[in-house]
């Protein structure tokens, strides 16, 4: 097993690391980077708690191999807020309550920023159906929704 | 274990036949990785194909399409070409997974993942879709349908590799439709599904029609009687009716935990006939 | 002050029933929060544990001199390490975790390793060779109970259990009060029918995960996602032969438990590597681990029998309850026996529960441990009745409401209950009246759940700068943290802001019973208001000195002390700020603190009603609308009560529908896994209303009920009725996924119905 060098940018920071092949994005952002915010609930892409975004595109981390983030930029919920301003979407759930353990929190933020700077002015439906892959068992959504849906409408000015 | 990223086709091919071990080829990964974690396979080597140009693209020709082996469903979703010709495709892409799956998630892999559950291999065999193969004796392609040939085999020989996939022109007044039965509304493996393709009249008579089901036999059914059977029709109910019996006839299902073979059979024919109105519908609406 | 304070519902609140952010909102929306697997240490090793591939085998030999041998391996560890620790008494959380003599379920651990990565301690397992002899097994409730069944797990079978089983049945309850015989010949319509249940896993999105960290001079930290660090301690401590004071154990943020973090799994094998290694140890499960090795939780097989009179009133209730809960005994038949008919006021009233072994893991409580079960075959059968008499389900409930004074069917007297508020404002809301679709059915059931107090202990510390510390031992699983700060402010007078909570290790309180029994906000709000009005007692203390008047003429008021009347003399307020400022002046830092073994707890019920549309082609359900009533007695926080109601409504949604445990006939567990464990996304759900009614607890100074687990109750039935009614058929196994749906639909099209 020989260790292979990347370099990638991550929340806007220019990263190196060292990791083993089968070592997935989601292991070296928690066990290498130390961005602990990403989780693994199942790693099998089934529940969504290690959302990220690669180049863009709302990945599940747990799915990527580390050594992919080679010349790539990823962004994880650390990057969210601005300095000490939260971002709406983080602001909102606070507001409404959108979380009580709060493990599924951030990848369902992620999630739900990816949707808006894709879709501004989503319906309900659509919310629902994009967030379908980010598990939470204990909120039943209702509350998650609404702060997505009034995060979008404060977005939307 | 080793990984590699080469940038041509060709460097691949002679990667993979060098390779004495168990070789991969890594595009969206979300059946690799998962089948990696559970120990399912232990790869001695992964070659990761999205650094060759023509895996990533997703060309015009002939009327159709060209897409490459690497193209996540999110970019299928989102190609305005693709959603006018095959619909039904990408739908049945688009419902493989959460929104993030569909970031890496490939028609090629899914393919050749050979699951009797995979969504989008009904979908391409209705509308005759064709696989471009590179391999160490050079190129071939190959239908669709040919490439899985038992549950979680596929046909390709060492050295092969899919680098993208065809999807020809259709006819005026064609289209397509593809539904699967989950008891969730996502996130489910199909329990069973239909893929519908249909070409018509410019008065609404169907004059050619393919029907593929999932998930009820070790590989996707062509049911060719079924078809057959809505030729001619304007998709009458009775017609309809016929069909849907021809397709439970044709069921070869399993019991498992996703199902019993009373319901995959029973909803097969359901989801036939709502995925022909569909598609009916669709090819009505287009020129 | 009196510390029942019957005026609750009259006093008006400053700070409770108002939704200010929660202390921990911040951490969590960025990441920063830690939870079980987010601690790194210096030195710190990775373990992994060998798992069973049988599901019930004897254990004839374990090798493990190769993975001892592997570079980077630093420990290996079976059973064999504890048992020089063992009091000679056995152990059934430490032979659940790593077996003994025979493993009894597939995935039950068998080894484990520590090593200096992931990558290695995985390559280790694969080196340990385990020589098994498999026996029959057995995974069923009901053919676990036959005489010809494999015994699971000899010894367990208690004095009162009935004859004619086989030795898997180890304990029976029972309950009830009356004449049931008189009672079913008084009633003009009477159904029985029989009830299965799988088992189903609390699904939180956090694995188990702990690090731990122990010298060989007996001394451990530990550090664990738990609902209940004390209990840890305890635990593990006696597992490890420490003394309880040599084991600091730190709660981690905690993603998700829902009763099933109340148990120990991994804890003991975590410390065992890290004493033998020398280094900390950290151990995180897999997610199919967590399904197959932690606690789910029973299934069950019922009978019940209600019999009415034709105008709607229950002349008699019967019900027999039959639980397996895996490998080792457990109580939970016995709150199934006890919540079954609690909802009703019945003169006579029988309920039976027989807990039973079988070769599956040990089960844990998933909110209301065994009332979900039992209350689902009730309310199904009460709606039968429904049905058949044609009688509306509502009024029907309401006329055999329990209340204030009905003897329950499992023995005290009910004091102020809120049932009967709740089933009311569920006949009034707009929800009960609305007109339904084709394919669509209401259903609608009640629900139940005791609440308990158990050991509680809080410190409340005022700051210099008049600002309160507040700390606690129960890990906070629902908000919590937030309404104690509440309580808090609202007791002493001040804001919200300046009350800071925190969750403290075992080394800063005494015991604190496990975040369980819906009794955080019950039992730790009660003595964090007691604590603080022991702060406040001290602070009225250090304004008699500054005043130099006796302590009895000083009264508290809105954050400061003032005089109690005209003839105390006249001075100014002084501020809670004033008198910390001077505290160490006026003889230290002051603080109130209040140990309890906390009694009063009130009960809290509730009723769903749920409006379902079921595709009659496929089967296939779909929840159109919900709404959840329950009585909170006082919500200090609605936003987290709202979020109780809404989570264990959901839940229990996802178990009418689609959670089950499936096992092969190999009696191995075939969907350990999030993909066919299928637990309700957001696309599958409407929006979940809450309606909150407050029918305040007497044995609370706010009138606080626990809400957290009634929730999971209701739903089962809820669903179960609305689907019954949509398709006109009885359903009575859960989970009423599409398969069964449509079998039914279909045989009763055919005329098998």
């Amino acid at each position: 097993m020989s260790q292979l060098h990347i370099k990638s940018n991550v929340n806007g920071d220019d990263v190196e690391f060292l990791c083993e092949p089968e070592e997935t994005l989601l292991e070296v952002l928690r066990d290498r980077l130390n961005l602990t915010g990403s989780k693994e609930g199942c790693g099998t892409g089934d529940c969504g708690a290690c959302s990220v975004t690669m180049n863009g595109k709302l990945v599940c981390s747990c799915l990527v191999l580390g050594v992919e983030a080679d010349n790539s930029k990823i962004n994880t919920i650390e990057g969210m807020a601005d300095g000490d301003k939260l971002h709406p979407l983080q602001q909102k759930f606070l507001d409404h309550a959108a979380l009580q353990c709060g493990i599924c929190t951030p990848g369902i933020l992620v999630a739900a920023k990816a949707l808006l700077e894709k879709n501004p002015s989503p319906s309900e439906t659509e919310v629902r159906y994009w967030l379908a892959g980010n598990l939470c068992r204990c909120t039943g959504y209702d509350k998650i929704i609404r702060a997505v849906m009034d995060a979008a409408e404060e977005m939307r000015g | 274990m080793k990984y590699v990223a080469p940038s041509s086709a060709e460097e691949v091919s002679r990667i993979l036949v060098g390779e004495n071990g168990i070789s991969k080829i890594l595009a969206g990964g979300t059946d690799l990785l998962v089948q990696m974690k559970s120990g399912l396979i232990e790869p001695d080597l992964i070659v990761d194909i999205k650094k060759i140009p023509e895996t990533k693209e997703i060309k015009s020709m002939d009327g159709g399409f060209r897409i490459g082996a690497a193209v996540s469903g999110s970019e299928v979703k989102d190609h305005t070409g693709l959603n006018r010709l095959v619909p039904g495709v990408v739908e049945a892409l688009d419902l493989i997974g959460s929104t993030q799956i569909q970031g890496r998630c490939t028609m090629a892999g899914n393919l050749c993942n050979a699951s009797p559950a995979a969504d989008c291999v009904p979908a391409l065999a209705a509308v005759e879709a064709s696989a471009n193969i590179v391999g160490p004796k050079g190129n071939r392609k190959c239908k669709i349908e040919e490439i899985p040939i038992s549950p979680g085999k596929n046909s390709l020989k060492q050295g092969e590799f899919i680098v993208s996939i065809d999807i020809p022109d259709r006819p005026p007044h064609s289209s397509d439709a593809y539904l699967r039965f989950t008891p969730r509304t996502e996130m489910d493996i199909a329990v069973v599904s239909a893929a519908v393709a249909l070409s018509l009249t410019k008065d609404g008579v169907c004059e050619n029609a393919r029907i593929v089901l999932g998930a009820v036999a070790p590989t996707i059914l062509f049911v060719e009687d079924a078809s057959e059977t809505l030729i001619g029709t304007k998709l009458d109910e009775v017609s309809l009716q016929k069909m849907s019996d021809q397709c439970e006839a044709a069921c070869n299902a399993i019991s498992d935990k996703r199902g019993t073979i009373s319901f995959r059979t029973e909803v097969s024919g359901v989801l036939a006939k709502r995925a022909a109105k569909i598609a009916y519908k669709r090819a009505g609406e287009r020129s | 002050m009196s510390p029942l304070n019957n005026n609750s519902q009259a006093r008006q609140f400053k700070v409770i029933g108002t939704r200010p952010p929660r202390p921990d909102g911040i951490e969590k929306v960025t990441g920063k929060a830690q939870y079980g697997a987010d601690l790194n240490v210096a030195n710190m090793l990775f373990a992994k544990i060998l798992r069973s591939p049988h599901a019930h085998a004897k254990v004839l030999s374990i090798d493990t001199s190769a993975a001892e041998r592997l570079d980077g391996v630093k420990a290996v560890i079976t059973s064999k390490d504890f048992d020089r620790f063992s009091s000679g008494q056995p152990n059934n959380i430490l032979e659940n975790s790593i077996a003994h003599q025979k493993v009894l379920y597939d995935g039950h651990g068998v080894a484990a390793v520590a090593a200096t990565s992931d990558l290695i301690a995985k390559s280790a397992l694969k080196l340990i060779k385990v020589k098994y002899e498999t026996l029959p097994h057995v995974t069923d409730v009901d053919k676990a109970m036959e005489k010809s069944a494999p015994i699971v797990n000899k010894g367990y079978v208690l004095e009162n259990v009935p004859k004619g089983h086989s030795e898997n049945v180890t304990s029976y309850f029972e309950f009830g009060h009356g004449d049931l015989e008189a009672g079913f010949s008084k009633a003009e319509k009477i159904v029985t029918r029989s009830f299965k249940t799988e088992a189903t896993h609390q699904g939180y999105i956090e694995p188990n995960a702990c690090l731990a960290s122990m010298t060989p001079d007996g001394k451990a930290d530990l550090w664990c996602c738990t609902q209940g660090h004390y209990n840890v301690r305890a635990v593990c401590a006696e597992i490890m032969g420490m003394e309880t004071s040599q084991l600091k154990v730190t709660a981690s943020e905690i993603g998700g438990g829902f009763g099933g973090k109340t148990l120990i799994y991994i804890e003991p094998i975590a410390l065992a590597l890290s004493l033998k290694s020398g280094q900390p140890v950290k151990l995180v499960m897999t997610r199919d681990e967590v399904f197959k090795a932690t606690g789910p939780t029973v299934s069950s097989s019922m009978d019940v029998k209600i019999g009415m009179t034709k105008d709607g009133k229950i002349t008699a209730g019967e019900a027999k309850l039959r639980y397996q809960g895996g490998a080792f005994p457990n109580g939970t038949v016995e709150m199934g026996a006890q919540s079954a008919f609690a909802s009703y006021d019945l003169k006579a009233v029988k309920t039976q529960g027989w807990n039973i072994l079988t070769n599956r893991p040990m089960q844990a409580a998933y909110r209301a441990p065994g009332a979900p079960q039992a209350i689902y075959a009730v309310e199904s059968v009460v709606d039968e009745l429904c049905e058949v008499l044609n009688l509306d389900p509502l009024e029907t409930r309401l006329k055999n409401a329990a209340k204030k004074g009905t003897l329950s069917s499992y023995g005290p007297t009910f004091d102020d209950i809120g049932l009967i508020a709740t089933l009311e404002a569920a006949k009034n809301h707009p929800h009960y009246s609305a007109p339904i679709s084709k394919n669509q059915g209401r259903g609608l059931s009640c629900g139940f759940w005791f609440n308990f107090g158990g050991d509680t202990c809080v410190t409340l510390n005022v700051n210099f700068d008049g600002t309160i510390g507040v700390t606690e031992g129960n890990p906070d699983i629902g908000g919590s943290r937030a309404s104690i700060s509440q309580m808090a402010a609202e007791e002493i007078g001040i804001a919200y802001e300046k009350v800071r909570t925190i969750i403290a290790d075992t080394n800063s309180l005494g015991h604190n019973e496990i975040t369980d029994g819906s009794r955080v906000t019950f039992a730790v709000g009660l003595a964090t208001i007691k604590a603080a009005r022991a702060a406040i007692k001290e602070m009225c203390k250090r304004a008699a000195m500054i005043w130099n008047i006796d302590e009895e003429a000083v009264r508290w008021e809105n954050g400061s002390a003032i005089p109690a009347g005209p003839n105390a003399g006249k001075f100014d307020p002084l501020t809670i700020e004033e008198i910390a400022g001077m505290s160490s002046q006026t003889g230290g830092p002051i603080a109130g603190h209040h140990e309890v073994n906390a009694e009063g707890a009130g009960v809290s019920f509730g009723v769903h009603l749920v409006d379902v549309e079921v595709d009659k082609e496929t089967g296939s359900s779909k929840i159109i609308r919900y709404t959840v009533f329950q009585d909170a007695g006082k919500a200090i926080h609605p936003s987290y009560v709202e979020g109780q109601m809404q989570g264990g409504a959901v839940q229990g949604i996802g178990w009418a529908l689609n959670e089950e445990y499936i096992y092969g006939d190999d009696g191995k567990l075939q969907n350990p896994g999030f993909l066919d464990y299928r637990i309700p996304v957001a696309s599958d759900l409407p929006m979940i209303d809450p309606v909150i009614l407050e029918i305040p607890n007497p044995g609370h100074p706010y009138g606080v009920r626990g809400v957290g687990e009634t929730s999971i109750v209701p739903p089962l039935a809820a669903i179960s009725n609305a689907i019954s009614r949509a398709t006109s058929i009885r359903f009575s196994d859960l989970p009423m996924s599409p398969p069964k749906v449509l079998k039914a639909i279909k045989d009763k099209q055919r005329g098998n119905g």
